[in-house]
């Protein structure tokens, strides 16, 4: 875990609403209000999806929406960034295999 | 929908809301946009103590200084519209708009466009590995998000965001190795960098990242001395246990609006690349588009303010909502605290690149 609780100047983490969110199945505890990308970096997940031609992983680059690195796909839509996509009770996040699957693709 | 309003903002940081707010004041009626789902820019990341004198809001810590905008704002009947990304602006001059997948416009007599700046990359053997991330992006995680995306760092580049972030990632319980910076000198202020020494983090000037390994995400780092040419001198390499690298290695200002404006443009380095001229006023080569903060020139959180402050008053001027006089002497002001802050060693080359882009800017 690496949850900062206590801080020398923001103090000491604000109580909120916990919320439930699947990643790849298993269930993960968020906090109400943050974005996908810093509930799974606060269980240690680093790979959040793997490239189309090389299967390298991705992860958290620039936690500003601008750089794409962050893409999962968020309930059935690939190519989401979660670094600005705030979490919601029982989403569905999955590890992106390349550019990813609509739901209903066939 | 279409909306209209005498002037509209492009961002909500530091220099937008600060020139949404002179606006107001002189009774302009304003809207904000901005894509993120809350204001403030980058201002809400800076834990740190600001400098400069009493007028700079020195010894205030950046969030605060946000909460005191916004609510100055609010009070002021500002229209702070969020999760609004602009994507273009059309002869009128008209503001195209999104917001949640509806898409709508709004005219408007001035426009300011205060849309900030984005991290460089930097690319080596590894760097997009997990773990690899923009100082900024550490900064946003850990001050916003209350979380460490990494136990044990190392830095590349000793800028103020490099040293500030140090800082903040060893406040956060972070364990940083290392500074690396290619340059002779260490970037950023003194006080920064002393801050960092006195915690026991070693800066190396004159050093580099070569690469950084590791399966899925980053677990080392292997840096190098350089020689006068700037190549890594061999046998100097050395591998460091670190899970996480943070790039602070400059920003780039985010101009796309005014590229597809067909605004006048200028390559400045010392600010961050091509930036949009502009008069001494903010105003650009386009009548009644102006700009202010980082996208005008990569600075700091307190002259992105005074900028902000001068576009809005000059917009309100040139609107007839402040006669020139009392503009003029309001604007005088601002002049004088942006010369202030654009002093010393660090500032002065600020102060001659932007008089570069001024001069530019004056020949419309
Ligand atoms: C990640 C990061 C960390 C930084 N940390 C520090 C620091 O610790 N100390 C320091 O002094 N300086 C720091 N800086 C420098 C910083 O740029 C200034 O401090 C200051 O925030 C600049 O203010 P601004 O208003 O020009 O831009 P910003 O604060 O970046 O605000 C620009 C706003 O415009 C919005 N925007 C951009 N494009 C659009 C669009 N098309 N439509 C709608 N909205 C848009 C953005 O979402 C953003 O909210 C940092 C910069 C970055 C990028
Ligand atoms: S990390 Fe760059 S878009 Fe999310």
């Amino acid at each position: 875990m690496v949850r900062i609780k206590d801080h020398p100047i923001l103090g000491a983490l604000e109580e909120t609403q916990e919320i439930t969110i699947f990643v790849d199945g298993k269930p993960v505890l968020a906090r109400a209000g943050e974005p996908i990308a810093s509930a799974l970096a606060a269980q240690g997940i680093r790979v959040f999806r793997n490239t189309a031609n090389r299967k390298e992983p991705r992860g958290l680059f620039c936690a500003i929406g601008r750089c794409t690195d962050c893409m999962m796909t968020v309930n059935g839509i690939p190519n989401i960034r979660t670094c600005i996509t705030p979490v919601r009770e029982g989403m569905q996040v999955e590890t992106q295999d390349g550019l990813g699957r609509w739901l209903n693709d066939g | 929908m279409a909306k209209e309003v005498d002037i509209a903002v492009v961002g909500a940081g530091p220099a937008g809301l600060m020139a949404a707010i002179e606006g107001a004041r002189a009774g302009a009626k304003v809207l904000v946009v901005d894509e993120n789902s809350s204001p403030g820019g980058q201002l809400f990341k800076q834990i740190h103590k600001f400098f400069g004198s009493r007028e700079h809001r020195a010894g205030i810590r950046g969030f605060s200084i946000g909460e005191e905008l916004l609510d100055e704002a609010q009070k002021l009947g500002v229209e702070i519209s969020l999760d609004t990304i602009c994507w273009g602006i059309f002869p009128g001059p008209e503001l195209a708009l999104l917001r949640n997948d509806t898409d709508f416009t709004c005219r408007a007599e001035r426009i300011i466009i205060a849309t900030g700046a984005s991290e460089n990359a930097l690319a080596f053997p590894g760097w997009t590995l997990p773990g690899v991330m923009g100082a900024g992006a550490a900064q946003t995680m850990i001050n916003v998000h209350r979380v460490l995306p990494g136990q044990k760092v190392l830095m590349v580049g000793s800028g103020n965001v490099g040293l500030i972030v140090t800082y903040q990632l060893l406040q956060a319980g972070a364990r940083v190795a290392m500074i690396v910076e290619a340059m002779l000198e260490i970037g950023g202020y003194g006080v920064h960098a002393g801050k960092i020494r006195r915690a026991g983090v070693p800066i190396r000037t004159r050093h580099t990242i070569i690469s950084c390994q590791g399966e899925n995400s980053v677990t080392s780092a292997t840096i190098g001395r350089l020689d006068e040419k700037g190549q890594v001198i061999s046998g100097s390499e050395e591998t460091l246990d670190v899970d996480m690298v943070c790039l602070a290695v400059g920003l780039t200002p985010m101009a796309e609006l005014l590229f597809t404006l067909k605004a006048d443009f200028k390559y400045v380095p010392a600010l961050g690349g091509q930036l949009p001229c502009h008069d001494e006023d903010m105003e650009t080569s386009i009548e009644g588009i102006y700009v202010a903060g980082d996208v005008a020139g990569v600075e700091e959180a307190s002259t992105a303010m005074e900028e902000g402050c001068l576009a809005g008053l000059a917009c309100a001027e040139s609107l007839g909502l402040l006669d020139s006089l009392q503009a003029g002497a309001e604007k005088q002001k601002v002049k004088k605290r942006l010369q202030a802050l654009r002093s010393g060693p660090f500032g002065e080359h600020r102060q001659d690149a932007k008089e570069i882009l001024t001069r530019e800017g004056l020949i419309k």
